[in-house]
């Protein structure tokens, strides 16, 4: 049902940096309609394939025994309670550990079919193309125009494009009418919600093909959640989104396939984080196969 | 529904907190009293006893041929201080905040930065007349005469100012917080961008105040410039060619070795009073250029 080996990727090979400016080719776009929703047996293009993914930080494994696919134009809910290693994947899909010192991502993981974490590959250039949303906003300390302008302008936009890439990402953003007057101002001076969907925008900016959001709504309040849960869905359509969320109605509303992990004890007393269980979401809502996610979903333990 | 017994009004431990609290503002308000005790004597000490020479032709005229002579500027002094305090920073400071950014960015806890960490803080602590003959020996000696120069000087001020500079930068290059490296990162940005563009922006108030700390501190150091600079009696402005002279020099010389002289002796309150103004001075347009950029950085 998935045809991993053949997905077309939308971008050169990573290998190849910025030389040739990364155009999305619509000929190879993946069909735009909505498969309806009694359809999802449809051939999924696959952009993220993790087999035996194990993650250490200094030699402690975080998280292990990680398979599973990521498809494109899907919203991914990584779920599961504290300290199940969620996030330490999530992290793991644009090489973010690589900055983090003692950390170290062991198995396979696969974007669009090439070795994430191949030596040829530039991290670089794979954060331009799997960009980061976090948990608590981080506007840089300058304007609400520069924040957006910063990705553009350091993978070498030309001058006269920035301009219009800032407008298009904060309408993208559904932030444009509010921040239209205030390009000039500081970002720090705009609101909770409104600073998360400049992030949001700073990231579109860049023009990536995966957005991987970490617990973006958890400082927010609910009507600065739903805004932003409305606009993932808008994205859906041009991005792949993969998301780590405490809250599980919010899986339930936003995903499209829901990830559970947990952590456990073992043996030896270590605390390891573990992929328990991963399907459609409203499958693994109703029907879940595993115990563990069952007392999860139901509030049972986490 | 019962009543509380005691109201709300009256606290359980009231009296007790109370007395913590006022004991606690009158430490701090001695302390600051305390502090500001002998800087408020030595500002109007200072003024008091160099105003009577301080005026316009004591900041334009030459020093006198004798000493004992009265009347005179400060003129070529001043001009050692701008020039030799100037040199130093600009040697010390690029190399000072460079430093810095390898400390906490690059070097982290590896075997060299931690060296490098160890031996400024040494440096730090090298009393000031020992970084003078150090210079002495290894510039001054070896060039004879011609070794005493403006230059020499700052040479050795630039040895006493690049700790400094090393140890606030990375300091303040430390609370940079990390979720805006993250962010610059996650968008596709290399490290030396993301220090470029992020980091230094963002920490470039505290850095210009850090060194401006490292100025303050050698404009000044009179030991290290006793035997490196020799001393003149009209302005040199090149640091490299000829001796020169600075004020805290003339006040060591003034007041102690002439010091028996009126007319030294007063010409010594008025460098004092001279080098006061010049590093409050430099103190505010630190503290000028630190704001612009904050705000500038934060609104554009």
């Amino acid at each position: 049902m998935t045809d991993t080996a053949t997905a077309p990727t939308k971008f050169g090979p990573m290998t190849t940096t910025r030389d040739e400016p990364a155009v999305r080719d619509t000929d190879e776009e993946p069909p735009r309609e909505p498969a309806p929703e009694e359809e999802p047996e449809r051939a999924r293009e696959i952009v993220f394939e993790l087999s035996d993914v194990k993650v250490q930080y200094s030699g402690v494994t975080a998280v292990e025994d990680v398979n599973l696919e990521i498809a494109a134009n899907e919203i991914t809910a990584f779920i599961g309670p504290s300290g199940c290693g969620k996030t330490t994947v999530l992290r793991s899909l644009n090489r973010m550990h690589d900055i983090t010192p003692g950390a170290e991502v062991l198995g396979k993981i696969t974007y669009h079919g090439e070795d994430l974490y191949s030596g040829k590959v530039d991290p670089a250039e794979v954060r331009r193309r799997i960009g980061m949303v976090f948990q608590k906003p981080n506007p840089f300390p300058k304007s609400v125009y520069d924040n957006i302008a910063y990705g553009p302008r350091i993978n070498g936009t030309r001058r006269g494009e920035v301009e219009e890439r800032v407008e298009k990402a904060l309408s993208q953003a559904a932030l444009w009418d509010e921040v239209r007057d205030k390009l000039r101002r500081s970002a720090l001076a705009l609101s909770g919600g409104q600073q998360q969907r400049l992030c949001i925008a700073r990231c579109l900016a860049v023009q990536p093909d995966v957005i991987l959001m970490d617990e973006p709504c958890s400082a927010l309040d609910p009507i600065a959640t739903a805004r932003i849960e409305d606009l993932m869905e808008e994205l859906k359509n041009e991005y792949t989104i993969v998301i780590v969320t405490h809250n599980m109605q919010q899986a339930a509303r936003v995903s499209d396939r829901t990830a559970f992990f947990t952590a456990e004890v073992d043996d030896d007393g270590s605390r390891r984080g573990r992929l328990i269980e991963y399907d459609v979401t409203d499958t693994l809502f109703t029907h879940p196969s595993d115990p563990r996610t069952e007392g999860y979903i139901t509030g049972r333990f986490g | 529904m019962t009543a509380p017994a005691v109201p709300l009004t009256q606290s359980t431990r009231k009296g007790r907190r109370e007395f913590k609290n006022a004991v606690a503002t009158a430490f701090m308000v001695g302390s600051f009293v305390v502090a500001l005790v002998p800087l408020t004597l030595i500002v109007v000490y200072v003024l008091r006893a160099g105003i009577s020479v301080f005026g316009l032709s004591f900041l334009t005229e030459d020093l006198p041929f004798s000493n004992r002579i009265e009347g005179g500027g400060m003129n070529a002094a001043i001009v050692g201080t701008l020039v030799i305090t100037g040199t130093a920073t600009a040697m010390a400071v690029p190399l000072g905040v460079l430093g810095g950014i390898y400390l906490n960015e690059y070097g982290g806890s590896g075997f060299v930065a931690r060296i490098v960490r160890f031996l400024a803080d040494v440096m730090t602590g090298v009393p000031s007349i020992v970084m003078g003959l150090f210079i002495y020996t290894i510039w001054v000696l070896p060039r004879k005469q011609a070794g005493l120069s403006g230059f020499a000087g700052a040479l050795a001020l630039g040895c006493l100012m690049l700790p400094i500079v090393i140890r606030t930068t990375e300091e303040i290059l430390k609370v940079v917080p990390e979720d805006l490296r993250e962010g610059s990162y996650a968008l596709g940005c290399r490290k030396a961008q993301t220090i470029r563009r992020v980091v230094l922006p963002s920490a470039a108030p505290g850095i210009i105040s850090g060194a401006l700390l490292g100025v303050a501190r050698v404009a000044g150091e009179t030991a290290p410039l006793l035997f490196t600079i020799g001393i003149v009696s009209t302005p040199n402005w090149n640091v490299f060619d000829g001796p020169n002279t600075a004020l805290p020099q003339q006040i060591y010389i003034n007041a102690s070795v002439f010091g028996g002289f009126d007319a030294a002796k007063d010409r010594a309150w008025g460098a004092a009073l001279a080098l006061i103004l010049i590093v409050f001075l430099f103190t505010l347009i630190a503290r000028v250029i630190s704001a612009v950029y904050a705000r500038r950085s934060a609104a554009t």
